[in-house]
């Protein structure tokens, strides 16, 4: 019997990374012969707008092509965006959803912020995490390795070889180096309760 | 004889996927001018010829019209050849995608389903698409990468082939199918070249012992006879392609056709719909048929040449049937797949309703609770119920 799809929903900024990473954790699962899709909702594009992006897992081929309604998973990149009704964090969620945000305030803050009681909430500081590996506040390779903590989806190790198998066509070692660090950083430091 | 070869699960972009099979029939020329979403696909196919991985002659124009032209001055001269645009980049090309029709150069082209202006939208429709759909094009619609990796290879064979000599495109939806990471199995260089095979030309420009003419003028004496001559070859599609279908499925073990046919045998409720929406629509009959509903899905593939004998036969017998349309006809009465469906019918015995729903103009987004929609208005027109013939989904009318 095929496991159920697992449906994630990013809400970021735009510049913050949640498109690649979207897309690669929907390229990376592929090592655990899963069927993955990942993809952002193109908008005007702009730096700092609010912008969300989707992920797809599945053991069958995923048909479906809309946007993600009713997340398994919700991924935050920019705490700001919970102040926002307009970014829709909680929108189609119910008590099963689990929320991952990249904050410095613990779980029991965001709940409350999110005002979904009872919700699981995973947070970890991956824009601090990013400043100390990498030396840029781009929270989005972190993020995918607190993915990993909250919802095991595939071996820390088989996401780092995914990522340096990914990124190191387009960048340079210390570059890809530092992202490693940050995924299995983040992967150690992300809290729930 | 089944010869599957091994294929190995990747992850790509619609547009990337595309790029490799394009790759990998080994073009001789490719002419493009970018476009959103268009251009990431000739972005990758650039990056092959850059490095090596694809010899072909790569010419850089400056307008679609002129991308268009070239193709048709590159393929008269008897070379393998590629192109791709979208929306208003194909409605620039108008005039000249009727010459490669007209001339039978059978140029492959990507085009990558966008909506027309204005107002300005970069995002999803079919109307580039439907605009060109009576000027002599191969037209075949895809699902997902997988579909535009796949038809992207067979077209070369059914446009190439001397029953056919036609220019072929292939459809698929802009950024849902084109900007999204997929998962797809591909075929290595090798057997991919081996399933699409050299380009033999008949008649080139390039020959001066054996000179020909192309594109003269044409006027009452014989412009209809060539015409005619033309016509003739649309009903020869089906046979070469179902050849093609049969052998790719034989190696690849997918098999495609000219329409998909989804929970459709005994179903007394049919959706029509072609594009990545069928993918989703195909999630929502899943639920319908758990709680008993008799729904099926008719995904046409390919929309030119028309396979309206085939349809007829599927679609009889049925109770409510819903015609899907991703693009409108302004003044028509329906969408363009609407009134070709609706055509194909007429006159068959126990014709079905036939209603119309045009959904995601510019990308509107075909959730899952659209289809439900469509689903639902099917069951009350089976069961007696007013529900107009023209509908709109998912628009704030």
């Amino acid at each position: 019997m095929a496991a159920p799809m697992v449906e994630i929903r990013w809400h970021a900024r735009g510049g913050q990374g949640a498109k690649t990473a979207a897309m690669f954790v929907a390229q990376a699962v592929l090592a655990k012969g899963k069927y993955g899709q990942g993809f952002p909702e193109y908008g005007p594009e702009r730096r700092g707008a609010p912008m969300r992006g989707f992920t797809r897992i599945a053991d069958e081929p995923i048909r479906r092509h809309c946007g993600v309604e009713n997340p398994a998973i919700v991924i935050v990149l920019d705490p700001t965006l919970l102040d926002s009704p307009a970014a829709g964090v909680t929108a189609g969620t119910d008590g099963d959803t689990v929320f991952l945000v990249n904050t410095s305030l613990p779980p029991a803050e965001i709940r409350e912020k999110l005002g979904v009681p009872g919700a699981k909430v995973y947070t970890v500081d991956a824009t601090q995490i990013a400043l100390d590996s990498f030396g840029k506040p781009i929270p989005n390779m972190p993020m995918t390795g607190a993915l990993l903590a909250a919802t095991p989806i595939m071996e820390l190790g088989e996401m780092k070889e995914a990522m340096q198998k990914k990124f190191s066509e387009k960048f340079s070692q210390a570059v890809v180096d530092g992202n490693l660090r940050a995924v299995e950083k983040a992967f150690n430091e992300v809290v729930s309760e | 004889m089944t010869r599957t070869v091994n294929q190995e699960l990747t992850a790509l972009s619609g547009n990337e996927a595309v790029a490799y099979a394009f790759k990998q029939a080994r073009p001789h020329v490719a002419s493009a001018f970018p476009i959103t979403p268009q251009t990431e696909m000739m972005h990758k196919f650039a990056d092959f010829v850059a490095n090596g991985e694809s010899s072909a002659e790569m010419i850089l124009v400056e307008s679609e019209h002129s991308a268009m032209s070239a193709a048709v001055g590159s393929a008269a001269s008897g070379a393998r050849t590629i192109t791709a645009t979208s929306s208003a980049g194909f409605a620039l090309m108008w005039e000249i995608v009727y010459i490669a029709a007209s001339l039978r150069l059978p140029i492959q082209m990507a085009l990558v389903n966008r909506a027309l202006s204005g107002n300005i939208n970069i995002h999803c429709d079919h109307s580039d698409s439907m605009g060109g759909r009576d000027a002599g094009w191969i037209h075949h619609f895809c699902e997902n990468a997988q579909e535009a990796y796949d038809a992207g290879l067979i077209n070369f064979r059914i446009g190439e082939h001397m029953d056919v000599r036609l220019p072929a495109m292939v459809n698929y939806d802009g950024f849902i199918i084109s900007h999204k990471e997929d998962a797809l199995y591909m075929l290595d260089d090798e057997a991919a070249y081996d399933f699409v095979g050299p380009y033999k030309h008949k008649y080139t420009l390039l020959d001066p012992a054996n000179p020909v003419t192309v594109g003269p003028l044409d006027l009452t004496d014989y412009y209809f006879e060539h015409k005619y001559s033309q016509l003739e070859a649309y009903p020869r599609v089906f046979d070469v392609a179902q050849e093609v279908f049969d052998e790719y499925a034989d190696l690849t073990g997918r098999r495609y056709g000219f329409y998909e046919e989804y929970k459709l045998d005994d179903a007394d409720l049919v959706m029509v719909i072609l594009g990545s929406s069928a993918g989703t629509a195909k999630d929502v009959v899943d639920e319908y048929r758990e709680k008993g509903v008799k729904i099926g899905l008719l995904k046409l593939r390919m929309f030119r040449p028309f396979p309206a004998d085939q349809l007829k036969s599927v679609l009889s017998g049925r109770q409510a049937i819903a015609v899907l349309d991703r693009s409108a006809s302004f003044g028509g009465w329906g969408g363009p797949v609407f009134t070709e469906i609706r055509s194909a019918l007429y006159g068959t015995a126990d014709q079905a309703p036939l209603h119309n729903w045009i959904y995601g103009l510019g990308g509107r987004d075909f959730e899952l609770g659209h289809a439900a929609e469509v689903i639902d208005a099917l069951q009350k027109i089976a069961s007696g119920g007013e529900v107009p013939t023209l509908n709109l989904l998912g628009c704030r009318a």
